[in-house]
């Protein structure tokens, strides 16, 4: 459910684009988004779109979810994902497709924008690049 | 009036400060703890506030003071990582005829607080000093080491309480019963995450590149129940003395692998009161004085949706210089060390970061010491409290068992003499931590 401060974020997934927070003064992305830079307090922060690629850093296999509508998915993969652009800045994802805990660490993935359920607002998944 | 935290100045957060100002001038003396429960039966009597009531009362007495000497109080108000009430929920029946009602229902229920406690203790006549150590009992402890040490208090009260409501922890609670996510959680709770798993994924960082396994793992897990089970005031010692195996550990449920049911502490409801005074006021108490040589903080960098490997490494290695600075010691001088463990898969980083027990090596050393001798009695003792993992979820086993190893009083008295330990919490990067010592010199 977008709010004031991240519907940038949220509408450029509408429109399959991935757009995060840059702070100009650090030269640094971040996400989720904030209010300032947690690094310096700048609070004039821009929307900056992102290639959309990266690597899968680590991973998990999540056995007991706390999420009642994901509970009947389990297990499942939830994976961390090292953008290309700043690779100290990750995103989760799902891996769609890829088999339980057959993650393959390091691999080139992709963003793609799925629409979830319940409102049908796009988020951002990432899926491996053939 | 709101109840302040420490102000930001207090904060020990960077390289470069040197030796702390107050080191030397603030001694921990009595400790008081509470019986332990798995879960509320909703009963006045045996609430999180009647078990906070109780452990004050026992530090008191521990110390060997009155309780008119006490001036301070500085208290962790959350007293859970889990679901809690609005603070605004009715209190159940009968609870008003027990105690005294403060500005919200869920005082002394869901949440403690200062006022509520001073309302229903009437023998804490002189505390003029009160303080807020939010989220977690090592901020309590470190803004209470300097309040003592800007003489704001003279005699003060360390006080955290934990409650433990009925209904499996998160799972199917609140936000999670949604099919929508909202708030600042919605980033990652649309994954679908149980709370270890940030750190699961650390740990598997971890494991690849140092070239270890969730196996290593054991030989802490076991020595940690040990540790735990030697505790007459630990959950487990008091409801369920079971020792567990390595192969419990590696046959443990996976929660989100690499953490399984064992990587993962288990709420209960406990309360802590810890007794912070001055060395010249600490010669009357009972307890041997245990001092405070530093203290130190680090936060997170929030660049991303979970920290990464080398946040959590480069975060504890700072923790690591900034309290051998400020205290003006090393890491050949720590006789143990107490870093949190709950969720025991990050222990090793807090380890790592204060180069306990190194031989020259800086990281990813410490799933190799595990499989030597990291017990009380040996040369490296690892979370002799046992901490969470071995007594249940307080965030404050780690931190009083330094006091209590380093009076030569601890269930699990280390067989080498205690004379400098540490302990600290919670993450690697969202850590309070303070170095112990039975000295000042």
């Amino acid at each position: 459910m977008p709010n004031d401060l991240d519907r940038p974020f949220y509408d450029a997934c509408n429109e399959d684009r991935l757009v995060l927070q840059h702070c100009a003064a650090c030269n640094r992305f971040q996400f989720p988004p904030r209010a300032m830079c947690p690094r310096c307090g700048n609070p004039a922060l821009a929307w900056r779109q992102l290639a959309g690629r990266g690597r899968i850093q680590s991973r998990v296999v999540v056995y007991d979810s706390p999420v009642s509508t994901l509970i009947p998915d389990q297990p499942f993969n939830v994976a961390t994902i090292s953008l290309e652009e700043e690779p100290e800045l990750t995103m989760l994802s799902h891996l769609p497709g890829v088999p339980v805990d057959k993650v393959p660490i390091g691999a080139a993935v992709e963003v793609f924008f799925e629409a979830t359920p319940a409102t049908g607002q796009k988020v951002p998944e990432w899926r491996l690049v053939s | 009036m709101a109840i302040p935290i420490a102000p930001y100045a207090w904060h020990r957060n960077r390289e470069g400060l040197g030796i702390w100002e107050g080191r030397g001038r603030v001694v921990a003396t009595g400790v008081g703890t509470s019986p332990t429960a798995r879960r509320w039966d909703e009963k006045p009597e045996s609430s999180m506030g009647a078990l906070t009531i109780l452990a004050i009362r026992r530090a008191i007495e521990d110390a060997g003071i009155t309780p008119d000497e006490i001036d301070g109080i500085v208290l962790t108000p959350e007293s859970t990582t889990g679901v809690s009430n609005d603070p605004n929920a009715p209190a159940p029946a009968g609870w008003d005829s027990v105690f005294k009602m403060a500005d919200f229902p869920q005082a002394g229920i869901t949440r403690g607080d200062i006022d509520w406690i001073l309302l229903n203790m009437p023998e804490l006549k002189n505390v003029e000093f009160k303080m807020n150590g939010p989220v977690c009992m090592s901020v309590a402890f470190t803004t209470a080491a300097e309040a003592v040490s800007r003489g704001l208090a003279k005699t003060c009260l360390v006080v955290r309480g934990w409650h433990n409501l009925a209904g499996r922890y998160y799972v199917g609670q609140g936000a999670a019963a949604l099919d929508t996510a909202a708030g600042p959680g919605k980033y990652g709770s649309i994954f679908g995450m149980p709370a270890c798993a940030t750190t699961a994924m650390v740990f598997e960082e971890y494991c690849n590149k140092y070239g270890k396994s969730h196996e290593m793992m054991a030989p802490f897990i076991v020595e940690e129940r040990r540790n735990g089970l030697m505790n007459p005031d630990g959950y487990y010692t008091q409801h369920r003395p079971e020792m567990i195996t390595v192969d419990d550990y590696l046959s443990g449920r996976w929660i989100a692998k690499p953490a399984n049911i064992y990587d993962n502490d288990l709420p209960i409801q406990a309360a802590l009161a810890v007794i912070f005074t001055t060395p010249q006021l600490a010669a009357h108490h009972k307890q041997k004085p245990v001092y405070i040589l530093n203290h130190a903080q680090t936060r997170p960098e929030l660049q991303g949706a979970v920290p990464t490997l080398n946040e959590w490494e480069r975060a504890s290695d700072r923790m690591g210089r900034m309290l051998y600075e400020g205290a003006g010691i090393g890491p050949e001088d720590v006789s143990f060390e107490n870093m949190y463990d709950g969720f025991t898969l990050f222990h090793q980083f807090h380890l790592e970061g204060l180069r306990f027990a190194s031989r020259g090596e800086k990281r990813g050393y410490a799933l190799d010491l595990y499989q030597t001798d990291i017990s009380i009695e040996g040369p490296n003792p690892v979370s002799p409290s046992g901490g969470n993992n071995g007594n249940g979820r307080t965030r404050w086993w780690n931190h009083r068992d330094c006091i209590l190893q380093i009076q030569g009083r601890s269930p699990s008295q280390i067989t080498r003499p205690a004379e400098i330990g540490i302990s600290g919490a919670h993450v690697p990067n969202f850590c309070d931590a303070l170095v112990w010592a039975a000295s000042a010199d």
